[in-house]
């Protein structure tokens, strides 16, 4: 793990780790953010803003049961609308927490150790406020259960398995299980840094329960680490497939603009290229409050706005396939679509702000100087987010308002309870991820020591140069 | 040797603390080499080798994972074929009853969070956690530990330990203090 200074790596001169840190520096430093009695401002401002947006999720959500789902704006044929484009749009930033955490990890770029740890606390709250779309938009979600887990219930009722919804239920659910597995393993030797470091006993008394007991032993390490390696080996695929089993959701209907084979890569590229503009919108902010420019070093910033622009470039691949898959097929409903969609339909002027903030912006990040500065980077993320937003908006409702019977066809249009709850979700999200850098350690504290060269002694007999 | 057997039982053994992880793994080395089996060494981060040198042969975490795998595997397969085939068969759009194609998705989801599972409560259980309690608590300087101190401890019950021999040879390995842990 010691690349902090390799000569064959051409941005070695902007290390991933400030010089002139110890353990001890990097310790009181990480565990004094949740200890210090000075939280900044900047906490208050978005933890106000996150809070208010929560009532008003709160409020939309009580709405919505006691109204039903009538209150939002899908209709027949735009049966699905806000509830799912919010929905794959959530379970898509989650993505790249579980990349950086697991498949990083496996490639060994020492680089993901100073953004895993929030980078997975996003996944996880991307995925809470994923969860609700489904839940809600059932209108009755106390009888969520029996509709989407297999238990044995009075009506003698299973799912039905030879449903991608169903497949759906499993992937995110699964997805969530292992996602808090990984975040909480990741966390047990940090929390035990807290229960030491904490000065109130009951403080003491709560990081030392969520410790279970941490001591450090090797042993312990041992199989500790061949764990986390094979949590990071589980979760690679298990990501993959989460995106992949969303796509189905639309890939396996017969519906124009949803029944193509490229969908699996081309949402899982998607999912990534969302996912790590999710993570610089926070890392920016997050380094600035927190002053966290030692461990979150131009370098990550770097190396983030490389992989958006990659994964940016296979999403418009995807684009350039749908719109080939479509003319090419010959088929006359699939060449509507794409007219519909892109020229002369009531909503083409969504495609085109995609176009303009999936694939002309990010364009940026080609250039050297414009990845290392800090605004454009950060203006770019937030075009990404919103480009997302919109591919997914361009999907559901174009393909759907146009079918194959001019007689079904309809406008859709989202009410304000849609925009409540989608924000509403918002400030669920900017609410879970302010308390949880209020209470944990924002940054993997163990993993960070490893990167200092003196953590990775030799043996002598083994010859190592010390 | 009355003293010595008195000892064991009153006390859990000594402690040594080292400046650095190299000075912890070269320690380590020296232990094992001594014939010591009943050792642990302690470190705010994993070390490479550490557990090895301290003689740590087991392997069992990733058994548990293909076990937990395997059994998802067959679980959640079993689970669908069950419920589509046996218990409630319903015809939906013309498919089989038995669509294994369909079954791969849910099936694949259930060996991975089983593994998961089984990666996670093998690993915690298999470390004796959650333990509330435990003597090298006791020395004053541990909560170091999960900062930036490192240590390794003999145990009393030890076939080799004696107080004051263990004592010496800890102090022998450049250790920076040694200390008695009670109970």
């Amino acid at each position: 793990m010691d690349g902090t200074s390799n000569p064959q790596d051409p941005l070695g001169t902007v290390p991933v780790l400030a010089p002139g840190h110890s353990y001890r520096s990097m310790t009181d430093k990480l565990v004094g953010i949740v200890f210090s009695k000075n939280t900044p401002t900047a906490w208050f401002v978005f933890m106000a803003v996150g809070f208010t947006l929560l009532t008003v999720l709160t409020v939309s959500l009580c709405y919505l049961v006691l109204k039903g789902v009538g209150i939002w704006g899908n209709n027949v044929p735009v049966g699905w609308a806000f509830d799912i484009i919010n929905f794959v749009w959530w379970i898509g930033i989650g993505h790249a927490g579980t990349l950086i955490s697991a498949i990083l990890l496996l490639f060994k770029q020492d680089w993901r150790t100073s953004i895993n740890r929030f980078a997975e606390a996003m996944t996880l709250f991307a995925v809470a406020c994923a969860a609700i779309f489904p839940i809600f938009h059932t209108g009755r979600p106390w009888l969520a259960a029996y509709w989407l887990f297999p238990y044995p219930n009075v009506m003698g009722l299973w799912p039905n398995f030879k449903s991608p919804l169903i497949w759906d239920v499993f992937a995110v659910s699964t997805y969530a299980t292992v996602s808090a597995l990984f975040w909480y393993v990741g966390l047990i030797p940090d929390l035990a840094t807290f229960r030491d470091k904490a000065e109130k006993p009951w403080q003491k008394r709560i990081y030392g329960i969520l410790a279970m007991g941490w001591r450090g032993s090797a042993r312990h390490w041992f199989r500790y680490e061949t764990a986390y390696l094979i949590l990071a080996g589980l979760s690679t695929p298990l990501v993959l497939s989460v995106h992949t089993v969303v796509s189905f959701d639309f890939a396996v209907s017969n519906l124009p603009g949803w029944h193509a084979t490229i969908f699996p890569p081309y949402f899982v590229a998607g999912a990534i290229y969302a996912g790590f503009a999710m993570v610089l919108t926070l890392a920016i902010p997050l380094r600035a409050i927190y002053k966290l420019h030692d461990f979150i070093t131009m370098r990550h910033l770097e190396n983030m706005a490389k992989v958006t622009l990659v994964t940016g470039l296979i999403v418009c691949y995807g684009y350039a396939c749908e719109v080939f898959f479509g003319w090419y097929s010959g088929n006359q409903y699939e060449r509507f679509m794409l007219q519909n969609r892109i020229i002369s339909g009531p909503y083409a002027w969504s495609y085109w702000m995609l176009l303009l903030c999936n694939f002309l912006v990010p364009q940026l990040l080609w250039v050297k100087k414009y990845r290392r500065n800090i605004a454009i980077l950060f203006t770019v993320s937030m075009f990404v987010n919103v480009g997302m937003w919109l591919e997914r908006f361009v999907i559901i409702v174009t393909s759907l308002h146009r079918d194959f019977l001019p007689g079904s066809w309809d406008m859709y249009y989202p009410t304000r309870w849609d925009f409540m709850t989608f924000f509403g979700t918002i400030g669920l999200f900017l609410t879970l991820m302010f308390l949880f850098v209020r209470v944990l350690p924002m940054i993997s504290i163990f993993e960070m020591r490893t990167l200092l060269p003196e953590a990775s002694p030799k043996h002598k007999s083994e010859g190592g140069a010390h | 040797m009355a003293h010595h057997v008195a000892d064991t039982t009153s006390h859990y053994g000594l402690m040594a603390e080292f400046e650095s992880a190299q000075a912890l793994l070269d320690a380590a080395h020296k232990v094992r080499e001594a014939g010591y089996t009943k050792t642990d060494a302690y470190s705010p981060m994993p070390i490479h080798g550490l557990a090895e040198a301290l003689g740590m042969k087991e392997h069992l975490v990733p058994k548990f994972v293909l076990a937990g795998g395997i059994t998802g595997l067959i679980g959640g397969y079993s689970l669908q074929y069950w419920t589509s085939v046996v218990d409630y068969p319903i015809n939906i759009g013309g498919r089989p009853f038995h669509s294994w194609v369909s079954f791969i998705p849910p099936t694949f989801e259930t060996t991975i969070l089983l593994a998961a599972f089984a990666a996670v409560i093998s690993m915690i259980a298999l470390n004796g956690l959650p333990l509330p309690y435990h003597p090298v608590f006791n020395a004053k300087r541990f909560s170091l530990a999960s900062q930036d101190a490192f240590f390794l401890a003999i145990e009393a019950d030890d076939p080799r330990y004696n107080e004051e021999q263990t004592r010496a040879f800890l102090a022998g390995l450049h250790a920076r203090e040694v200390v008695k842990l009670d109970h």
